[in-house]
């Protein structure tokens, strides 16, 4: 008994070594980065320079709101299969925005996804729904 | 009004505008018979926030044209003939020279007579110039048929913001165009305007119905997109010593109506793109008239749905509209003399609504 409490508090003292040790700083670090880069995306969004036209996602999507990214993936009836939400945001690229698609991991593409994310933080996940 | 006559009248509209029917009458969509001198009959239509988009050169936003093309094409087919057709502000998306010629051009092509109203896409360039060169007066009333119009301009703000924050004209357009953007203004009639308003009601008599076209709404619904007037409270107040009084307004892109004491509140819809229900905006609280059936959700795979233009029949004192949805059933929405407020003619009931209706 005494033994495995001993082994028992060695495995506890040692946790840290194994485990992703961080600070609350560190939290803080990459939280700043997070807002850095929703901050971009949200440039992006209401700014002209994504597609070729001057429409801005933000035109149809004020506060990116009715872009539902709590639902995806989802199948998008008019494309006939199951998509993610970059894959939508592309698609207004192509057609409202007159512009040119942005491949999945595009910085852009990162930025305006966390943006739409963080105007809707909070909101339960439920993919597929419609 | 029957679901069956509105159903003609979509389809008259449908073929005509794909040109399967050409030169049929169009079906009557409203009742014309029983007006009296004290009880005018007529009817209007109502187009508005057109966004008219300037690329470069010659080249314009094809899609926000598209949409007034449209509406002016169809309003030219009503029968009956509308006694004027109304235009609820944002012809232009920045205001320039060239977007305002662009949509008037456009509008040009309307058979009837035009009443304007001023939209802060139109103003905030060049405060309204030449819009006024086009237009005229940005407010102004008159008498109709016994009833007594109101144009609105109620897109105004505080001085310190119109004059003294921006470096640029270009630049307030520009802060001012953006829905959601924090760093715009709430939306106001302002204290002069507010003075003639009182002033001009006061030729008016209490029975005499009133109608009141104005941009923004008037009454407070949410703040960040300024679905909003800021002296809402104070208009009403003088419009509610009104027996009948109808607020028309454009500038939410989507359906929404409301009754305030003797007040009836409808929106109409922007020809150009619908916008979201601010409900829809997860971090913000917004008050959504409780009354009101909302539009569908926007398929964005058709760049003309929830988009469309109005209808509008003046009877009894009271506006019933007809929303012409382009790629949507028309819905309409009129007021129920029984409950005493505008209701919608086919989903009021909820059993009866649809799963595009729900909005989250």
């Amino acid at each position: 008994m005494k033994k495995t409490v001993i082994i028992t508090m060695c495995l506890l003292l040692a946790g840290p070594v194994f485990a992703d040790d961080f600070t609350k700083e560190d939290t803080e670090r990459w939280m700043a980065q997070f807002e850095q880069v929703a901050a971009e995306g949200r440039r992006l969004w209401t700014s002209p320079e994504i597609g070729t036209n001057g429409v801005a996602c933000a035109q149809c999507h004020p506060n990116a709101a009715n872009t539902h990214p709590e639902t995806y993936p989802k199948f998008q009836k008019q494309l006939g299969r199951v998509i993610q939400l970059w894959e939508m945001i592309n698609w207004c690229i192509r057609n409202p925005l007159e512009g040119e698609e942005l491949a999945a991991d595009d910085p852009r593409m990162i930025a305006m996804q966390a943006y739409v994310h963080k105007e809707r933080r909070g909101v339960k996940l439920n993919p597929g729904k419609h | 009004m029957s679901n069956k006559t509105l159903n003609g009248r979509r389809d008259f509209l449908k073929a005509t505008t794909s040109g399967v029917i050409a030169g049929m009458l169009p079906v009557s969509l409203v009742r014309l018979a029983g007006a009296t001198e004290s009880d005018p009959e007529f009817t209007f239509a109502y187009i508005s926030d057109s966004h008219i988009q300037h690329i470069k050169g010659a080249e314009f936003v094809r899609n926000w044209d598209r949409g007034l093309i449209r509406a002016v094409a169809e309003a030219n087919l009503l029968e009956p003939k509308p006694d004027f057709v109304v235009f609820g502000g944002d012809l232009a998306q920045l205001g320039t020279k060239a977007e305002l010629d662009h949509g008037a051009e456009i509008l040009s092509g309307l058979n009837y007579k035009m009443r304007v109203v001023m939209g802060e896409h139109d103003y905030y360039l060049d405060l309204g110039e030449y819009w006024s060169d086009l237009y005229g007066e940005h407010y102004y009333s008159w008498d109709h048929k016994g009833v007594h119009f109101i144009t609105l301009n109620s897109i105004i703000t505080y001085d310190d913001w119109t004059f003294d924050r921006w470096e640029s004209p270009e630049r307030r357009m520009n802060e001012m165009a953006g829905l959601d953007n924090p760093n715009g203004s709430p939306f106001m009639v302002g204290r002069k305007q507010m003075k003639w308003l009182k002033k001009d009601l006061s030729k008016v008599s209490r029975d005499t119905p009133v109608v009141v076209f104005s941009h923004s709404p008037l009454q407070k619904i949410y703040k960040g997109w300024n679905f909003w007037t800021e002296e809402a409270d104070d208009v009403q107040a003088l419009l509610k010593r009104f027996d009948k009084v109808n607020v028309i307004y454009g500038h939410v892109h989507q359906i929404q109506y409301n009754q305030i004491d003797t007040i009836a509140f409808t929106s109409v819809m922007s020809t150009a793109w619908p916008w979201p229900y601010p409900e829809s905006y997860a971090q913000a609280e917004s008050h959504l008239p409780i009354l009101t059936v909302p539009m569908n959700r926007a398929d964005p795979f058709n760049e003309r749905d929830a988009t469309g233009w109005q209808f509008m029949n003046m009877h009894t004192g009271r506006v019933d509209l007809e929303f012409n949805l382009y790629n949507n059933n028309n819905r309409t929405v009129a007021f129920n003399h029984e409950k005493g407020h505008p209701e919608d003619t086919m989903f009021s009931n909820p059993k009866e609504r649809t799963p595009t209706q729900s909005h989250f």
